[in-house]
């Protein structure tokens, strides 16, 4: 993985300290062209990455970057999948089987259909594989070397218990999409727990690691124990901790965990960018 | 370890699910639904017993609460059950569908001394705690008006079907996301005693309302607007913001971000004149297991902690939900005149 993943949030009105930012976000790239000018910079500054959410729009993306196969030809996306608030949402007006039914290739009320056949037989698994294969659809004819799910659906599996599905979407990923599977999660320690106790070794892992603890579930030391303990590919995002850090303090805490393989960032200007890429870049050769 | 089952299995009770199975305390032994696909889902993958009748699980499964997430018609019938049966109860919002049902249903808990907490998740998120302490500090001066405001995507088409777009099960944007902010203001500003000039507006819904406007008058003597819209599509998920406005300044507070203006400084918060800005990172509540935000856990965390230390909870209880459905009746009354 290169040491520098280019990020999302500032493109889809996500961000963690302000909902007014947010906001100018949402309108500043209103139009795609605009994301494709910031995706543009960060190639031009030496970023081969970037780690998106399964939006409707990224679709748009990829569609451009089908269309100039030799000015990409060497760019990574890392899908992250699903775009939850599209289910939430869904599921808060249709109930969870008329979610099911939007979404799921196939009309569910006709048997002979793949996703109607997985519903009717309870197929859980199947319909995992379904949803994957719809949220990737978006991606054909572009490098997807790592293949990840989102916090909200991770966690939420590991809460619930749901251990199975990790290692049924673990194997789905290599087998059908020659992918890593990757891992987001807000519970980093429980998380690899429950993924070696399951066989699923030095797995990839992108969670909040920022030195004033902002989303790192059962604390800063505890996270600290698990990156210089343990064997994983950890990914750290959220490093600014939503802008409480500067970034050469956030980054310089970064640094000193050799096991850091990345760190995911999103930012909307090319100074920003470079300047940021280059913080992690130091960081990380240390 | 204490035991625990979650009744209703929608988008908040498997939330729910995932949020106690998590906690160090608690064994999570049983979950119930009328969905036999969520209930075999469980039965596939998880070691919780399953039900599809909550009356058998609550008298089969030895346990010391019940968390209920189901749609709010049912909150009735299956709050009482357990709340009989000595269970501790954690009940979705919002409480009831009438007042009558849901005093009864308080005086109970409070009658057997059972913890009982309804899920107003925004008291657990830091931002909105610190709203209320600063208000309580009297930063502001005199109040003179404050404005409670949400907006989000839930209905943004002409179809729908769930309970939620039906009004006799507690559907509609009052009952859902009005009721959010109506408790915030109850809680953070004061109780509202009447309601005047109340709109509730359909927009895509048939039968139940997409939108409240309308004003509060607090039995403080403090007036503002109610101003929630759940068919706003400019919004990636629910926003909800107060505004209080008083004779030395103003706050806007929402779940990232406090932003307060002082005409004169406040020496003893340290707030200069002007403006200053705070963040949740600075006001998150720790909690051990992290989903969808940490007020999620964090409101399971204190209704296990008062179980835990045989206490009430100073956040949330039924007689404070209770409260918001009545204010909720106000509105519909006056949208009526």
């Amino acid at each position: 993985m290169d040491k520098v993943l280019f990020g999302d949030n500032q493109f889809f009105a996500v961000n963690h300290a302000s909902d007014e930012k947010a906001r100018a976000q949402s309108i500043r790239f209103k139009e795609d062209a605009a994301i494709i000018k910031v995706l543009d910079q960060a190639i031009d500054l030496g970023i081969n990455t970037f780690m998106c959410t399964t939006h409707d729009r990224i679709g748009n993306i990829c569609e451009h970057m089908r269309a100039n196969p030799s000015k990409y030809k060497n760019f990574n996306i890392y899908p992250c999948m699903p775009y939850a608030h599209k289910y939430a949402n869904a599921v808060t007006e249709l109930g969870i089987l008329g979610t099911i039914k939007q979404y799921v290739p196939g009309n569910i009320l006709g048997t002979f259909a793949k996703g109607g056949m997985a519903v009717l037989n309870k197929d859980f698994l199947k319909l995992m594989e379904l949803l994957v294969d719809a949220e990737m659809k978006m991606f054909k004819g572009i490098n997807t070397p790592v293949i990840f799910i989102q916090n909200v659906i991770v966690d939420m599996i590991l809460g619930m218990k749901m251990y199975d599905v990790f290692k049924a979407y673990d194997a789905y990923i290599r087998e059908k999409y020659n992918a890593e599977p990757g891992y987001i999660t807000m519970n980093m320690p429980a998380l690899l727990d429950v993924l070696n106790s399951l066989g699923i070794e030095n797995p990839i892992i992108c969670s909040s690691i920022n030195k004033i603890g902002f989303r790192m579930s059962g604390g800063v030391e505890l996270y600290e124990k698990y990156l210089n303990e343990k064997q994983f590919r950890p990914i750290a995002m959220q490093v600014l901790a939503a802008g409480a850090l500067s970034p050469k303090e956030a980054i310089e805490y970064i640094g000193q965990f050799p096991k850091i393989e990345s760190v995911l960032f999103g930012a909307s200007s090319k100074g920003h960018i470079s300047e940021t890429k280059e913080l992690i870049e130091a960081a990380l050769n240390k | 370890m204490m035991k625990g089952a979650v009744i209703g299995l929608g988008k908040m009770g498997l939330s729910h699910v995932a949020i106690v199975g998590a906690h160090p305390e608690v064994d999570l032994v049983a979950v119930c639904d009328t969905s036999s696909l969520v209930l075999d889902a469980f039965k596939k993958f998880t070691q919780v017993n399953t039900y599809s009748d909550f009356k058998e699980l609550i008298d089969k499964e030895e346990l010391n609460f019940v968390v209920v997430a189901t749609p709010t018609r049912y909150h009735y019938p299956i709050v009482k059950y357990a709340l009989e049966k000595g269970l501790h109860v954690f009940c979705e919002k919002p409480f009831s569908l009438t007042t009558a049902e849901g005093k009864e249903l308080t005086e109970l808990a409070n009658s057997k001394w059972l913890v009982n907490q309804v899920g107003y998740h925004n008291h657990f998120i830091g931002t909105f705690r610190e709203l209320k302490r600063l208000i309580k500090a009297g930063v502001l001066g005199d109040i003179v008006h404050f404005t409670g405001e949400a907006y989000g995507p839930v209905v943004t088409k002409d179809k729908g079907g769930s309970w939620r777009s039906k009004p006799e099960e507690g559907g509609g944007c009052l009952n859902d996301y009005a009721s959010h902010v109506i408790n915030l203001i109850q809680e953070i500003i004061g109780r509202p005693v009447k309601a005047s000039g109340s709109l509730l507006k359909s927009i895509y819904s048939k039968g139940v309302d997409d939108a409240v406007y309308g004003s509060l008058i607090l039995e403080n003597g403090i007036s503002g607007n109610l101003s929630v819209n759940w068919s706003d599509d400019t919004h990636r998920k629910m926003s909800t913001t107060i505004t209080v406005i008083g004779k030395n300044g103003k706050i806007i507070c929402d779940a990232t971000e406090i932003k307060i203006y002082l005409k004169e400084a406040h020496k003893k918060e340290g707030l200069d004149k002007g403006w200053t800005m705070k963040y949740i990172t600075d006001f998150a509540i720790p909690v051990n297991f992290y989903l969808r935000g940490e007020e999620y856990s964090a409101q399971i965390d204190n209704f296990v902690d008062c179980i835990l230390n045989k206490k009430q909870s100073a956040y949330n209880t039924f007689e404070q939900g209770l409260y918001t459905d009545k204010v909720v009746e106000m509105i519909i009354e006056d949208a009526k005149k």
